[in-house]
């Protein structure tokens, strides 16, 4: 009986799938036909602006650091946040707003303080030498008039994780308040934080470090999975610093992790590294060699898959904006716009998996430098 | 010849994820089998799958990073 039924029921669903698929493409393919039209209306103007239009420029510029927190628009009409701009020169300590500098970073605005003259050039604060007025750069557009001090400045990726900081705070926090006063599992934003750090206890440290002695390494694991995963959400909303996606915070964070090893390693950690028993001794110190780079290798890996898949998903979502403007028409804005944001989804799974790949790799290292042996 | 450094910055990126390909195939195809075999065993097969996959994927992008900085400092 249930036989008989089947191949017209496939043929059915087929139909359907058809049909709905059809629909799609034909209601796809009218709501990108306005930009078409709109197109060529605005071919001239658009021509104009793209004049200008420097993708690779754009790019960097948005993936990098700056002294203030641009959130849209252009020159002088921009809205940005200003934000402390903290140098350290011979002279002593200066601060002052990085909105003194109107929004130019290509070193033609000066400030002058306590009698020091400071420009922006590409994002970085030069102090210009004495008796001089304006940035000088030569033919390979090197400055050759200028120093830079020490810059301890509240840029914009310094801003962004305080802001994270800030966050993970308030949502520990209310969550250990919760757990003082109710007994009970908590609901909503909560409950979802507390299945994410059981996730991190029993499906990464437990497993990886060992029942006996993962206790220890949880506040570390918590941190950087929740400091990871936030400022990498944040990092997708538009206007947002690209912290995870700068070498220097990803640098710090896998110094983090080496330090760990390096601190927890015991006695048969140690001597699997130098002189690993049960091989011929004349393998020994070649192998030695090659696991006393292991030992660098590994956190410089964390560093640079954590840099490199956040950064790429930057530039790819600004690629395929960019490519409106490269290509001078706005009817490719109805096909890179879609795909920018199926990207951008993409990338909210990246987020998760480079959080849960660091802290899973970790563990997998501390467990491996803690891991007692069997005596051979 | 102007824009050489790029092109071969552009080539060496494509050779790096042509492995990285390769490999993170390798692994996913691997680990269907096994969890094909073993359906009880699917959790622990992922993680381990996930692990090796980031392994192979970090050295892709070891060759993705020197393709860029290939890109971005040698002077046009």
């Amino acid at each position: 009986m249930h036989r008989n039924f089947e191949p017209t029921l496939i043929k059915f669903n087929r139909t359907m799938t058809a049909q709905k698929s059809f629909k799609i493409i034909v209601i796809f393919a009218l709501a990108i036909l306005p930009f078409f039209t709109f197109s060529q209306e605005d071919d001239s103007k658009i021509e104009e602006a793209s004049k200008k239009f420097n993708a690779a420029d754009m790019i960097m510029h948005h993936i990098g650091d700056s002294h203030g927190w641009h959130f849209f628009g252009s020159g002088d009409n921009s809205f940005t946040l200003p934000l402390p701009v903290i140098l350290f020169t011979d002279n002593g300590l200066v601060t002052f707003m990085s909105s003194e500098f109107h929004h130019d970073f290509d070193g033609k605005y000066v400030v002058e303080k306590d009698g020091m003259k400071f420009v922006n050039y590409h994002e970085n604060i030069y102090q210009l030498n004495e008796g001089e007025s304006a940035l000088q750069k030569n033919d390979e557009g090197e400055v050759i008039n200028a120093s830079k001090p020490w810059n301890f400045s509240i840029t914009k990726n310094v801003a962004a994780m305080f802001l994270t900081v800030i966050l993970m705070l308030i949502f520990f926090f209310s969550l250990a308040n919760y757990h003082k006063k109710n007994k009970k599992a908590p609901s909503g934003f909560n409950n979802v934080l507390e299945s994410l750090v059981i996730f991190v206890r029993d499906d990464i440290a437990r497993p990886q470090i060992g029942e006996k002695k993962y206790m220890k390494f949880m506040p570390f694991l918590l941190t950087v999975f929740f400091f990871i995963w936030i400022t990498n959400i944040l990092g997708l909303l538009p206007g947002a610093a690209n912290v995870t996606g700068n070498i220097a915070v990803t640098v710090s964070l896998g110094l983090f992790t080496m330090a760990l090893i390096f601190k927890n390693g015991n006695r048969d950690y140690w001597k699997h590294v130098f002189w690993m028993p049960g091989i011929p001794t004349f393998v020994k110190p070649i192998l030695a060699i090659v696991e006393v780079m292991g030992l660098f290798i590994k956190p410089i890996a964390l560093m640079i898959r954590l840099f490199a898949n956040i950064t790429a998903g930057h530039i790819i979502i600004l690629s395929l904006l960019a490519l409106i403007f490269i290509l001078e028409s706005a009817g490719v804005a109805g096909i890179s716009v879609p795909f920018a944001l199926f990207i951008t989804i993409l990338e909210l799974l990246v987020a998760f998996l480079q959080a849960f790949i660091f802290t899973m790799l970790s563990a997998l290292f501390i467990g491996m430098a803690v891991e007692e042996h069997e005596h051979h | 010849m102007e824009y050489l450094h790029i092109g071969l910055a552009a080539l060496g990126a494509g050779l790096a994820v042509i492995g990285a390909g390769i490999g993170v195939g390798k692994i996913g195809g691997s680990a269907m089998d096994a969890i094909a075999r073993q359906p009880e065993a699917s959790g622990k097969i992922q993680t381990a799958m996930i692990i090796a996959a980031a392994l192979v994927e970090g050295v892709a992008l070891f060759g993705v990073v020197a393709a860029l900085l290939g890109v971005l400092t040698v002077p046009a």
